[in-house]
């Protein structure tokens, strides 16, 4: 791979550059995070036809700020009985299992982390630590609640995995490649050469479209599931388990688990963005396009994807587990088996 | 397997139908009145703190005995014709009756504003103030007579006096109380 990290042409190979590469990810999580914080609750507000927060700072938006300083205040509590080790283990997994994705999304041509040719494996495989760790939190809270929520929530994050893996499979089928860099690559020219629409290639590909928008969709649906947002939060539904896997924890390590599902959050996005949006490509062909104005395409474009997970979460009500796993088992997987046979099927004759 | 497929789309479509109306819902004016800002204008007829308009109060009781649960306390005393210090009503008419106490105990009052229909000359009143919560119940005790302590004591002594004179002719006390209770019926006309 050639120039895939403009900071290994500034400096060099050293541990300081790759130290910067290694935090640059995480002061852009920061700084999201708060940004994402603010939008979950104006847009709830607005929904709700409040106005949410506004009364720190200008219309509120100091709000995230402040609540992460009052969580920095507030009492670390651990319970007496709980497996110490693991439940002080746990926040750091989850955040860590999260962050670890990081690595292989590529921000623009010139700038990713890590350029490694199977970064689509890379984020399945590195996707379930985050499930390891919730089952941890869940398990050493020795508390029925939380146990209760992490079976669910691994439940659901492995049977929402199957689906979302067909999905991701079709696109690298047709696009022959697991580097989410090259499959950015490919995408270049105007929106249609995205691969919601087919990806690139001849008029012939309008059969492909309708799967590749139902896989996007299907993608979607799974990424909603696996970052336990609603409609798919019953892992942490209030209602009958209080927090879920989360109950036991207080301050800073609750504020880790809220960080770590915000950074997930993002690193599904930037997956749907990367491998179906055209990544850091602009979507009106050279218009725009360069190694800095994709910096800005594809946070623009994983940010929206994020604020129509907020947009989704503030619309639906949760699901039963049973229907849960209906949608899961007996929805998603067969019509992803349908478009990932078609998807192939196409490719094969082309 | 039609059924199947019919449940998949209007799953889908009724996701796309909810996303649509809570987008909508986006660009709503909100309803939030942002309180110690923007203020609700409340109806004219809202029954918050009570007011008492000293001038126009004759001290009846009506509205002592109204209350339902006893928070008006009143206490009366009669102006004796020799006190140089008199009082007007609102409409002209002499005073008759000193007020030396009238406090309202809002911790008990329940705004069922029976006390303000039953006072013959509008003195007691529900005014549009509702921010007077306070940390201590005793501030919550008003106090509305106009008297000072010192004013109430000479007026009890001024009455003591009227009596005592009043006493030795008590032949005579008969034809005063006769005297006072068409002045007493006067009051209740005007």
């Amino acid at each position: 791979m050639e120039n895939t990290n403009f900071l290994w042409d500034l400096m060099g190979k050293n541990i300081w550059s790759v130290l910067l590469v290694i935090s640059l990810p995480l002061m852009f999580v920061l700084v999201y995070a708060l940004i994402a914080i603010l939008a979950e609750l104006k847009i709830s507000a607005w929904i709700q036809e409040r106005l949410g927060p506004m009364r720190t700072g200008p219309w509120g938006i100091l709000q995230p700020v402040a609540e992460v300083v009052k969580l920095i205040q507030k009492e670390d509590i651990t319970p007496d009985q709980s497996s110490k080790l693991l439940y002080n283990l746990a926040p750091f997994i989850i955040f860590t299992g999260a962050y670890a994705a990081f690595a292989v999304i590529p921000f623009s041509e010139a700038f990713v982390p890590s350029g490694i040719d199977v970064g689509l494996f890379y984020v399945f495989a590195i996707g379930s630590i985050s499930a390891m760790g919730i089952v941890m939190g869940g398990w050493a809270s020795n508390n029925k609640y939380s146990l209760m929520g992490a079976m669910r929530a691994v439940s659901q994050l492995i049977s929402y995995e199957i689906p979302a893996a067909f999905a991701v499979l079709s696109v690298v089928v047709l696009a022959s490649s697991m580097n989410m860099q090259e499959i950015s690559k490919m995408q270049t020219g105007w929106f249609w050469n995205w691969f919601i629409f087919g990806g690139p290639g001849s008029i012939s590909k309008i059969w492909v479209i309708p799967f590749t928008v139902g896989l996007t969709l299907i993608y979607f649906i799974s990424s909603l599931a696996e970052t336990n947002r609603v409609p798919f939060d019953i892992p942490e539904g209030e209602s009958e388990l209080v927090a879920g896997f989360h109950t036991e924890y207080s301050g800073m390590k609750f504020a880790m688990f809220f960080f770590a599902e915000y950074a997930n959050m993002f690193v599904v996005a930037a997956i749907l963005t990367t491998i179906f949006l055209g990544g850091w490509n602009s979507p009106f062909g050279d218009f725009m396009q360069g190694p800095w104005w994709g910096v800005f395409w594809f946070i623009a474009k994983s940010f929206s994807v994020v604020l129509v997970q907020i947009w989704i979460r503030w619309t639906l009500p949760r699901f039963r587990v049973d229907q849960l796993m209906y949608v899961g088992w007996k929805v998603l997987l067969p019509l992803s088996f349908v478009c990932f046979i078609a998807i192939s099927l196409f490719v094969m004759l082309k | 397997m039609i059924q199947y497929f019919k449940n998949v789309w209007s799953g889908l479509s009724s996701t796309f139908l909810g996303m649509y109306i809570t987008f909508k819902h986006l660009f709503v004016k909100k309803v939030t009145i942002q309180y110690p800002d923007q203020r609700f204008t409340l109806p004219d007829n809202a029954r918050n703190r009570l007011k008492l308009e000293m001038e126009r109060c004759n001290g009846c009781n009506s509205c002592v005995v109204a209350c339902p649960v006893n928070c008006i306390t009143l206490e009366t005393v009669r102006v004796s014709p020799e006190d140089p210090h008199q009082e007007v009503h609102h409409n002209g008419n002499p005073r008759k009756m000193w007020v030396t106490r009238y406090e309202i105990d809002f911790a008990k009052c329940c705004y069922c504003g029976l006390c303000t229909q039953a006072c013959p000359s509008d003195a007691i009143q529900h005014t549009q103030e509702y921010e007077y919560s306070s940390y201590k119940r005793e501030d919550l005790y008003y106090k509305f007579q106009t008297l000072s302590p010192d004013q109430v004591a000479e007026k009890h002594r001024m009455y003591a006096e009227l009596k005592a004179k009043d006493k030795p002719a008590k032949a005579e006390g008969a034809t005063e109380e006769k005297k006072a209770k068409p002045e007493e019926k006067k009051e209740k006309e005007q």
